[in-house]
């Protein structure tokens, strides 16, 4: 692949599913981040940024009493420890950056567990752009200190009652936005999903969290771990941190969907664990859940940011050819492996990355885990405190 | 290629003729294929047949209608809700295609669901004229388009303000049935003022390609289409004005008539 491609396809995954009105914006977009990619200037504005701003590297830690208890060392990534608390901040300053560039002085976003829309909507006060989030009104409702944060942050957030009220929901409606709105204004998508050149534009900013787990490890280990696990979503943290491995045959790559009330039920949001017919969502061809008329099936999970039918379409690839393996863990056994960790590491993670601790503490075997800590858990306090 | 273009369409062609000799533009209402119901749709779609409509385009409801706006969206949702299935969508096409050429509109995971070939020769047994994808485009529409021609079906592809001129071309040069015309940068739903750049993007669509170009999205009153018209479109889609009436009123069937007979009055010479 030359270096200026960009990725249309993962295998026969990908594409650009979209209506007509968005093609220019897209090739657009394409050959702007491909001139910024290899610009020192975007380069060196969106480094320092990083190192300065989001507090960039993260630590890479190894879990003292988790490692004790599971006999065996466990790394976490930690980027719950960057600015605004996740690793989304990585790809929504890199894309607001861009925004700069292209000229557009309006974002806009979508958000489920509003990890995004804060990251989207910090990046936009830093660089003084106009910032709209669509969320879903259920993941207002359980998310809100993130509603209070974009608002102080100066974004407009607009709920979105339609279907489940969810992140897919919120996506289309940010794909709406932008199609009527496209000539002013970029949409700063929070995961490796949509149409082309997205799903390899956000994986490209959030690479950066494999590029320095694996030189920390090898540092501390003086050797790369048997097995990396992040949960997936849309995918753009374990994207983000299995993709300076792709080449290392030895390490096991594990991305933990969320298994909701249990993939025997078709209340989860385990596309790629399930398996079945690949189809089309936002954009992209990619692991879905649909009925058999090709009808997009909502999805559930008690996290807000793994509640989404589909998956980004290089996680479908890298599972086909059995790069990558995706397993699923249910609501429960997350929340479990929330109050765990919490009380293991004085850690609160987030509900989403609860669900790559969860799969890891059940794993009796092992010699050497990394494990991407995506985010904190101070916003899903409410939600896991009204369970009990 | 004009040949192509025509084998693949011979009713869309003749309907554009005629209302070509007739001096006016062709009349292309939307009907969401299952709202409110069924049988009520079947209703509308026989009214649009009397009304003198040229061409019907049938939509199939659909979970996530990206190019859909607020109107469409709903009405989808609650034709699903009460019951729709694209079976359903599809005998409506076999219903209405002995009076009226069926333009079906479908997004892409619909059409893939059960495979492409599957799919089309599914729709061409049903007696319809054309499919309309509106987020199947040009890039990933060659193993659709292959499966539309070899079946006798037209693959209507769409253009927007937004289309560059090259891939107007290309566009254009594939273009079956008809060239559907994108007249905001936008999804569908009713707007003001808007007829300004009718002219420009129907110059534009023409000089792309052969086959008749019809403009559609947020046309809405007789003065919309008179100005369409004017502005030399062959013919004139009417989707969300249509789906309002249908939902307003408990005689969908009369409702939409009515709507569509106002329409019509700015077609051009009355036949």
């Amino acid at each position: 692949m030359s270096e200026s491609a960009i990725e249309h396809r993962f295998g026969r995954y990908g594409g650009q599913y979209v209506p007509e009105t968005l093609m220019a914006a897209l090739a657009e977009l394409e050959q702007a981040w491909v001139a910024a990619r290899a610009d020192v200037a975007y380069r060196s504005e969106l480094d320092g940024l990083l190192k300065e701003f989001v507090g960039r590297p993260t630590p890479l830690y190894r879990a003292r009493r988790l490692s004790q208890q599971l006999l065996r060392p466990v790394y976490l990534k930690r980027e719950d420890l960057n600015h605004t608390g996740s690793h989304k901040l990585n790809n929504a300053l890199g894309q607001a950056l861009l925004a700069k560039r292209m000229g557009k002085r309006r974002v806009i976003a979508e958000t489920g567990a509003g990890q995004h829309g804060v990251a989207t909507a910090t990046a936009c006060a830093l660089l003084d752009l106009q910032c709209v989030v669509y969320m879903g009104s259920e993941d207002t409702r359980r998310q809100r200190p993130n509603v209070q944060r974009m608002e102080l942050l100066g974004a407009t957030v607009k709920p979105v009652q339609a279907g489940a009220c969810t992140l897919k929901e919120a996506t289309s409606a940010a794909i709406r936005d932008w199609v009527e709105n496209v000539g002013s204004t970029h949409y700063i998508i929070g995961s490796v999903v949509g149409p082309a050149p997205y799903p390899a534009l956000v994986r490209d900013l959030q690479s950066v969290i494999g590029v320095e787990a694996r030189q920390q490890i090898l540092e501390r280990e003086g050797r790369l771990p048997a097995r990396v696990i992040a949960c997936v979503g849309g995918g753009s943290n374990a994207m983000g941190i299995f993709n300076a491995f792709l080449g290392d045959e030895d390490v096991q790559l594990i991305g933990v969907e969320a298994g909701g009330e249990g993939t025997d039920t078709p209340r989860h949001g385990a596309p790629l664990t399930v398996g079945g017919r690949a189809g089309v969502l936002h954009g992209s061809l990619s692991a879905i859940m649909q009925d058999e008329e090709g009808q997009i099936i909502e999805a559930h999970s008690i996290s807000a940011g793994l509640d989404y039918p589909g998956t980004g379409p290089q996680h479908a690839f890298l599972r086909d050819s059995g790069r990558a393996r995706y397993v699923a863990v249910t609501d429960r056994q997350a929340l479990d492996a929330f109050r765990a960790v919490t009380r293991l590491e004085g850690i609160i993670p987030a509900l989403e990355t609860a669900h790559a601790l969860a799969w890891t503490l059940a794993q009796s075997d092992g010699e050497l885990d990394l494990v991407c800590l995506s985010g904190r858990g101070d916003k899903d306090l409410a939600e896991v405190l009204a369970l009990t | 290629m004009s040949d192509t273009v025509t084998s693949a369409s011979p009713r869309i062609a003749t309907a554009f003729e005629r209302a070509h000799s007739e001096s006016r533009g062709a009349l292309m209402p939307y009907l969401m294929g299952g709202y409110p119901t069924l049988e009520r749709s079947l209703e509308i779609g026989r009214a649009y047949a009397q009304v003198g409509a040229d061409i019907i385009e049938l939509g199939v409801p659909y979970s996530d209608p990206l190019a859909d706006g607020a109107v469409i969206h709903e009405a989808a949702t609650e034709a699903l809700a009460a019951g729709a299935s694209v079976s359903g969508v599809l005998e409506l096409a076999r219903a209405l295609s002995p009076s009226v050429p069926v333009v079906l509109m479908c997004y892409a995971n619909v059409v893939f669901a059960p495979g492409v070939e599957a799919f089309v020769e599914r729709l061409a047994h049903t007696g319809a004229a054309g499919l309309i994808v509106p987020d199947l485009p040009l890039e990933e529409a060659t193993q659709t388009l292959a499966a539309c021609d070899a079946h006798g079906i037209a693959l209507v592809p769409l253009i927007a303000p937004t289309t560059p001129p090259e891939r107007l071309a290309a566009i254009g040069a594939r273009a079956r049935g008809f060239l559907y015309t994108v007249s905001v940068v936008g999804t569908t739903g009713e707007r003001s003022a808007l007829p300004e750049r009718f002219t420009e993007l129907v110059a534009k669509a023409k000089a792309a390609t052969d086959v008749p170009v019809a403009i559609g999205f947020g046309i809405s009153t007789p003065e919309d289409v008179r100005a369409a018209v004017r502005a030399g479109a062959d013919g004139v889609i009417v989707g969300t004005r249509l789906v309002r009436a249908a939902g307003d009123s408990a005689d969908s069937a009369a409702a939409v008539a009515e709507v569509l007979s106002e329409l019509k009055s700015g077609l051009g010479t009355d036949r």
